[in-house]
Parts: C-alpha cells; structure tokens; sequence
C-alpha cells in the first residue's frame, strides 16, 4: 500500500480545496478544467507517451460524449446519469470505427490521419442540423443526486476531480499489468513483444479506445459543466492542446498528465488576463506565447516536468516482492527418445531478386543444440526470421514436431514453444528487467485488460513475475534485476533476452548472436547454462560468429553462404570441410 | 449537370489543385530534408498574401519587423552555438545574414509602403520578407531538435504554427485582404474564361515541379540535401553540412509558400487563419505522394482541387468533411504498402 499514500493525501487535498474559506470562486472554475483537461490528457499519456500513437485528435472524442449527452437530455429528456454510459459507449464506438482505418497507420501517418479525421469531424459537428450547427445545444440539464443540483463549479468540482482520480488509479493499474506491459513494448517497435504472443494491432486498439472512453468522459463532464456544448471546444486547435498537456507534464507519466493541465489551464489563464493589458494589442496574444513556450520547452526539456519533479522528490518506491514459489504450469514435452523436434525443408526467401535463403534444409532435433554460422550476409538472420513467422517463406516448409507451421505469424509460432532473442536487443529501455523478462511469460498470464485495472490480477501477476524472477536468476542476472534494462551492458542486455525467452517455458530457443558482446567468463556462464538447458529437455538454435564458442558447445553445426547450405555436421568435420575453409577465407591462390 | 457547369468545376479545381501542388511540393521537400512535417507552411501562404497585399496598399506589414526579430534571435543561437571557437569572420557572416539582411528588407519595405511601388516590386519584397522568416525558423526552432524524433519535429511544428498564426492577427487584424492582379489580361476559350492569374498559377506551378524534380534528381546539391534526409550522420562524414541542407529547404518551403498566397490573393480573399486549411489540403495532396515523390503529389493535389470543387458545388456545407476524409482511405493504403517489419526510434 505504501506507493498509494500520495495518492490518498492528493485526493485529500484536491477534497477540501473548495472549503477553503475565501478561496475565489474562480479558481474552483480553473481547477474544473483543469480535471477536465487531466481526463483527456491522461488518455493521451497511455496513448501517445506510452503507446507511441500521436493523436491530434481527441477533442472529437470529447465531442461525441459531449453532443450526446446534449441530445439525449435536451431533445429526449434522458436523466444525465443514464446519457454517461450512453456517452462512453459512443466515444468508445467512434473509436473502434476510426481506429479500424487510422490505428494501422505507421510512423507519421497517424499524427497526419489524425489530424484530418479530426477537422473532419469538426466541420462535421459544426454543420449537422441535429447537433445546432455552429451555434451547438444550450440549456443541457445540470448534473443532480437527488434534489441536490451541481448548479455552481463548486458542486461539479467533485464530480469532476473524483472521475479524474478514478481514471488515474485505474490506469496506473492498467499499466502496471502484463497488458500494461505490452502496451509499454510497442513504443520501441512491434517485433519483439510479436514475438512473444502480443498482437500489436489489438493492443494499439485497446489504447486508442481507452484513451477515447477518458475524452468522452471529459466530454460527457464539460457539457454539463457548461451546461452547454458547441462545436469549438472539439476541433484540433484543442485537440493540439491536449497534445501539449501531455508533453509539457511528461507523456510518459499519468501524473504528467494531471500536471500539465494544471500548468497550462493556469498558464493560458495569466497569459490571457495579463498579456492584452501588457501589450494592447487585440487578441490571440497567448497562442504566440503558447507556441514560443511550446518550441522552448521541447528544445530545453523533452520530457516534461513530471519526471524532472520526481528526480528531485525524496521518494523511493518499494521493492516489488516476489514469492518465488509460485509457479505457472510447464509446458507438455513429446516423452521418450530423440525425435525431429524442427524440420525445414527447402526454404527459401526471395526479397525482389535477392535470393536470401536459398532451399535450405536441416533439422533439430530435441535435446540438441545445432548452430547456424556463415560469413556475413549468408541469410542465417532471415532464416531465423523464417523460422519465427516474423518473414513468411517464398518455398518450403517448416515444420514443428510434425505439424507444419505454414506461415503462422510470430505470435502463433511462440504458441508451439519456439522463443527467440534478437541480433540487435530488443528490450524496453525504460521498464525495469524484471518486467521486460515478464513480457516472456506473456502467453502464460491470462488477466486481460479490465481485470487489471480493476486489481483482480493480483495472483495471475504474482505467478507471473515469480517465473520472471526464476529465469533471471537461472542467467545468473539476480542482482540486476530491479536495475532499468536500458542501464545495463550490451552483454548484459544479451543475456536479459535470454532470460525473456525462457520465460516462454520453450521447446525450442532460437539465439541470434547471443555471444556477441559478451566477455570470456561470461560467455563461458552461458555456454554451461546453455548445456544445462539441454541436459533439462531443451533444444537450441544458435546464429554465433565466434567460434570457438559455437565449436565447444554445439553437437551439429549448419554452415550458410550466400543463403546456401553448403555443409552439415559435427564441430569436427566442419572444422575440416574444404567448401566451408572456402567460404571463410576464400581459395587459395 | 450540363457540360458548362461540368468543364467550369473542373477548372476551378485545376487551379486550386495547381496552388495545393505548390505547397504540397513544399511539404515533402521540407520532409524529406529534415524530417519537419511543416504545418506552418500555411502561415508563409498567409504571410506571402497579406504582406504583398499591404505591401500594394500602401500598409507597413509587420512581418518585415517580424523578420528583424527573428533575425536578432537566431544570430544570439548562432553566437551560442559556436561560442566555444568564435572567428571574427564567422560572427560577420552570421551578421550579415541574420541581422543586416531583415534590417535592410526592412527599410526598404518602409520605402516601398510610402511610394505605391509596381507590382513586380511589392511582389518580390513579399517573396524576401517571407524567405528569410522561413530561414530564421529553421534556425531557431528546428534547427536545435534537428537530432530529434519526427513526432518531436511535428510537435514543435505546430507550436509554430500557433506561434506564427497568432502573429498574423497580430499583424494583419481579422478583416480579409485581396491583392491586385499580376497579370491583368483575359480570354475566352469555348465556355471557358482564362485570366491572366490562372494562367501564371499554371505556369508558375509546372515550372516549380519541373524544376524541383531536376534538382533533386539530377544536382550535386539536391543530391546531397536528399542524402541528409536519407542518414545524417553520413551526410555529414562525407561533408555535407547538414544545417545548411535545412536552411534551404525552409528558405525554398517558404518561397514557394509565399509565391501561392501571392498567386491566390487575388482571386479570393485571404484571412490571417486561411493558410492553415489550405497547408492542410496541401498536405493531403503531399501524403498521397508518400512525402516523397514529386510528381504524384502534383497529380493528387489536381485530385485533391477537383474533389474540393465539385463537393462545394454539390454539397457545400459538407465541403472541409469531404475533402478531409479523401485522406483516410489513402493513409490506409500508404501505411498497409509500408514494409512490416518497421522499427521505430526514439
């Protein structure tokens, strides 16, 4: 409970903030919106600063809480509590629809997608003969619990600030979750956490949705805050204000979020009453400021304030305690004798005319471990990605104990107990290495999105973690294992993504290079971690330059060049094999 | 609908799809240059239009003073920048261009609003005001985050844009402004009547395509501001200065943004916040192209003008929806033609 105490006295606070005698009634208006601004914001947090999808605009969402609730109660007299989930619903369908079309959007295309479906969407608005056109509905019934009205900012303020702290304590938990997780992995690019059962597109969705659900609920609030609702509150020139509130707070940072409303409504409001009187000139002074700050504040502190006022907070969050006890079921292995655990029969990759992978044949076995070498550009990365699902096979056929995969994706191939490290780590930098390990034993949790945030994952979690725990401390990593992933070694980072795909609880492990990086004691640790591995029933597959290590440590080795098997065999007879002396140092003159 | 009305519409959106062209070409060589996804090059439409329309009444336009401030601050960013080895020539240079330049504009702007000067001088002092406030701005706000992600970039934009739209008001007031013709003359082809200014939108359109697609194809120069684009850092290690690369995009960003409000003015009246939405059609038309080819963001803006034209005709309440929304199929396209494994940096 310990990390839930500011938390507490911040809702204390924010309780007794309106019985403050003589506190101007003005600044209950100023801390109204900015709980309004906070709800959208926040949603731009775990969309954009965590999700790494920019929406420009989420002021259309607010819209569609907005104009909802304004119809149904003014043209249909439906009681305002029964327009909320009405609200949330149609902000949340909205969602679905245009994150249909814009959420598979790559790089910059979304910021630009978004951008347009919400001028769309406001010129929308500001036409439709339903919704009042530019002069939008009025007289929207304010918010009532029995005979008690919100009539005055006061009143609503609690509505307001007990919706913002509801929202930010769920989606603390939500982030704090192996869904939380997953969404946390997509920022730095899809194939790794693909690789370990999460589907990116899904993930990307939910984000959008929940982040469209908080500006509904925005939404929903300032209609009967205004008690009024007209198209210009929702174009994208707000929407680029939320955009700012997140990234002036920290949008990595729900926090951030409340924060940078607080900053910018209070901001906006000194610019607006002091800035014609110091100038006078007319109008539309504080969007020059606004801008200026804007530009200054990304070229001085990208991050925002959130994170730059916790580094200087004496706060210290506990240690996560893990019972390592706790265990997740073990995957079923085929019993008895040796058998084909993989088998690739002619495979091949052709990228336009490049022929990558050129008919490539060979096996594992179980209990074996089978390296894969060849000079550089030989195709043993792309057979990797082959193998993987991540790149689907030109020919061939791959197959797993039997049953051909026929071009799974990453996510089904995970599924039938292959796990695999990257060339080039792919860890979350910014997650802690227990949590990037956690994301390898993704499949095995089962918690989906609102159980987390709800806190009902709590045992799922646990078991979770206790596996997470278990593999680090089998990679000989338990001192690091509360260390960020980003502050770590190349090697160390090397052998973290070994630790993630033994989370998997796989048949098969698939090491790209896991040696490179590494120094000799440690490459020494992993080779005898890799024969231990063997010894318990686990077959590996590994892409590795140095030999000296590959020759000790595998029992067949598969020679590659210029995406053609050119030799199979023992350490011993490819050290020996005139094609591969060949490929290696050329002919001799 | 009779073939009159039919053969009108389709001029109309000729020569709006001509200016979005203009722009749209603007937008993918800020782009591709430096990562910049240039929301402001509306405000170098507005800024061109209504400086040249002041300019032709007789009006002091402030941009001139605003690109004299501008100046002042990017010369302080380039002493800070190179305050650890300050060479006398250096800090001349940086002078010359930053400080002396807008102050020259300056007072020749003051000159030209008292004396009613020709059109081809309003013209080309609009064109220089515009230049050089687009140079500053890559100086001053983007130059520094030059390393950056393109969302960081594309935040900032629109940060100046604000910046710069509310400069506009501040300048130009809220009342819309129309320019006088540059070239006066007119001739009826069939049903169709030709003015001088469609035709110099025309003309001046295929002339900048044509242009750019050469320089950038076939120039030393535009080859090496392509290859900053492509890898900073390499363009750099073989000798490209990379700061200058975008410099000349924003400087040609914004001639080319200025040239379009100049070309527009005349035909139909420009507001401080009208460059906004027709940056933004530019866009669409730039997007189609994929922020990278030349002539198919030419051949989308034509599209992107015709649509425009016939919706106001057909559905003109529902116009901004319709063209706006022509974008989502296309980002869909573009991004599904995007290879899969895509990985993105912070």
């Amino acid at each position: 409970m310990n990390e839930r105490w500011p938390i507490l006295i911040f809702a204390a606070v924010m309780a007794v903030i309106p019985s403050i005698p003589g506190m101007p009634p003005f600044w209950i208006v100023l801390a109204d919106n900015i709980g309004l601004s906070a709800l959208v914001a926040m949603g731009l947090v775990l969309l954009t600063g965590v999700g790494g999808l920019t929406s420009f605009g989420q002021a259309a969402f607010c819209g569609f809480g907005a104009y909802t609730t304004a119809v149904l109660t003014t043209a249909y007299g439906v009681s305002p509590w029964l327009t909320l989930p009405l609200s949330l619903v149609v902000s949340g369908t909205v969602a679905v629809l245009l994150g249909l079309v814009t959420v598979r959007l790559s790089g910059h295309y979304l910021p630009l997608g978004t951008i347009a479906w919400g001028l769309g969407l406001f010129y929308l608005f500001s036409k439709l003969e339903f919704l009042g056109r530019n002069d939008g509905i009025s007289a929207i019934p304010p918010l009532s619990i029995g005979s008690f009205r919100m009539l005055d900012p006061g009143s609503i303020y609690y509505a307001i600030w007990v919706a913002v702290l509801i929202s930010a304590l769920l989606t603390l938990n939500l982030l704090d979750s192996r869904t939380g997780r997953a969404i946390r992995a997509l920022r730095r690019g899809h194939v790794a956490a693909e690789a370990f059962g999460v589907y990116a597109p899904r993930a990307k969705m939910l984000v959008f949705i929940y982040a469209a659900v908080l500006a509904g609920l925005s939404g929903w609030l300032y209609a009967h805050f205004q008690r009024a609702a007209n198209p210009t509150p929702f174009g994208v020139q707000v929407g680029i204000e939320y955009l700012f509130i997140a990234v002036v707070g920290g949008a990595g940072y729900v926090w951030g979020g409340v924060l940078g409303a607080a900053i910018v409504v209070i901001l906006k409001e000194i610019l607006q009453s002091y800035l014609p009187m110091l100038l006078h000139g007319e109008g539309q002074l504080e969007t020059i400021v606004f801008g200026i700050l804007l530009v200054t504040l990304l070229q001085l502190a990208p991050t925002g304030v959130w994170p730059w006022l916790v580094a200087r907070l004496p706060l210290k969050l506990s240690r996560r305690r893990l019972d390592t006890t706790l265990a997740l079921p073990a995957r079923l292995r085929p019993a008895g004798a040796p058998s084909v655990l993989l088998q690739i029969e002619n495979a091949r990759k052709q990228f336009g005319g490049v022929i990558a992978v050129n008919d490539v044949s060979f096996d594992v076995q179980t209990r074996e471990i089978v390296a894969l070498i060849g000079p550089n550009g030989a195709g043993k990365s792309t057979t990797f990605n082959l193998i993987t699902g991540v790149l689907p096979p030109t020919a061939g056929r791959i197959s797993v104990l039997g049953r051909p995969m026929g071009g799974a994706p990453p996510q089904e191939v995970v599924k039938l107990g292959i796990a695999r490290t990257f060339q080039h780590v792919k860890l979350v930098p910014d997650m802690t290495v227990l949590e990037n390990v956690a994301i390898g034993a993704h499949l095995r949790g089962h918690a989906g999105p609102l159980a987390s945030m709800f806190r009902l994952d709590r045992a799922d979690e646990a078991k979770l973690f206790a596996e997470a725990a278990r593999q680090i401390e089998r990679v000989g990593l338990a001192d690091q294992i509360d260390q960020l992933a980003g502050s770590l070694s190349l090697g160390q980072q090397r052998i973290v993504e070994i630790a993630r795909a033994l989370c998997v609880d796989p048949m098969l492990l698939l090491l790209d290079e896991p040696a490179a990086g590494l120094r000799h004691m440690e490459k020494q640790r992993l080779a005898s971690l890799l024969r231990a591995l063997r010894e318990g029933g686990m077959s590996v597959l590994l892409v590795e330059h140095d030999m000296g290590f590959v020759m000790d440590l595998a029992d067949r080795i598969v020679v590659l060049d210029f995406g053609t098997k050119i030799a199979e065999g023992t350490p011993e007879a490819i050290k020996t094999n005139p094609e591969v002396i060949k490929a290696y140092l050329g002919v001799a003159a | 609908m009779n073939t009159t009305i039919l053969l009108f519409l389709i001029q109309d959106g000729i020569t709006n799809g001509a200016v979005y062209a203009l722009l749209g070409l603007a937008l993918v060589l800020v782009f591709a240059v430096t990562r910049v996804i240039l929301i402001p090059q509306g405000e170098f439409v507005t800024y061109g239009a209504l400086t040249y329309a002041s300019l032709a009444a007789g009006r002091m336009p402030g941009t001139a003073k605003l690109a004299v401030a501008m100046g002042v601050v990017a010369f302080a960013f380039d002493l800070f920048a190179a305050r650890k080895s300050l060479h006398a020539r250096q800090i001349a240079r940086a002078f010359t261009v930053n400080v002396v330049l807008p102050c020259a504009i300056l007072a020749l702007t003051y000159w030209a609003a008292d004396h009613h000067p020709p059109v081809a001088v309003s013209v080309a002092l609009s064109l220089l005001i515009v230049a050089t406030i687009g140079l500053f701005l890559y100086r001053i706000a983007f130059q520094p985050l030059a390393h950056t992600s393109v969302l960081v970039l594309l935040i900032a934009s629109v940060g100046c844009h604000l910046a710069m739209q509310g400069l506009g008001l501040l300048f130009f007031g809220a009342e819309g402004q129309r320019g006088p013709v540059i070239a006066d003359l007119a001739f009826t082809a069939g049903p169709l009547r030709f003015s001088g200014q469609s035709l110099a939108v025309y003309g001046i359109t295929i002339a900048f395509i044509t242009g750019l697609w050469l320089f950038f194809g076939l120039t030393l120069y535009g080859k090496a501001l392509r290859a900053t684009a492509v890898n900073r850092l390499g363009a750099r290690l073989v000798g490209i200065r990379t700061s200058l690369s975008g410099q000349i995009a924003f400087l040609l960003a914004s001639v080319i943004g200025a040239l379009s409000g100049i070309l527009i003015v005349p035909i139909t009246t420009l507001y401080y916040d009208t460059g906004f939405l027709i940056g933004l059609k530019g866009f669409i038309a730039a997007i189609i192209g994929g922020l990278v080819s030349y002539p198919l963001t030419a051949v989308a803006a034509l599209v992107v003008g015709t649509v425009e034209a016939f919706s106001s005709f057909y559905a003109s309440n529902f116009k901004e929806v319709i063209v706006f929304t022509l974008l989502i199929p296309v980002l869909l396209l573009r991004s599904l033609a995007a290879p899969a494994v895509e990985e993105e940096k912070d």
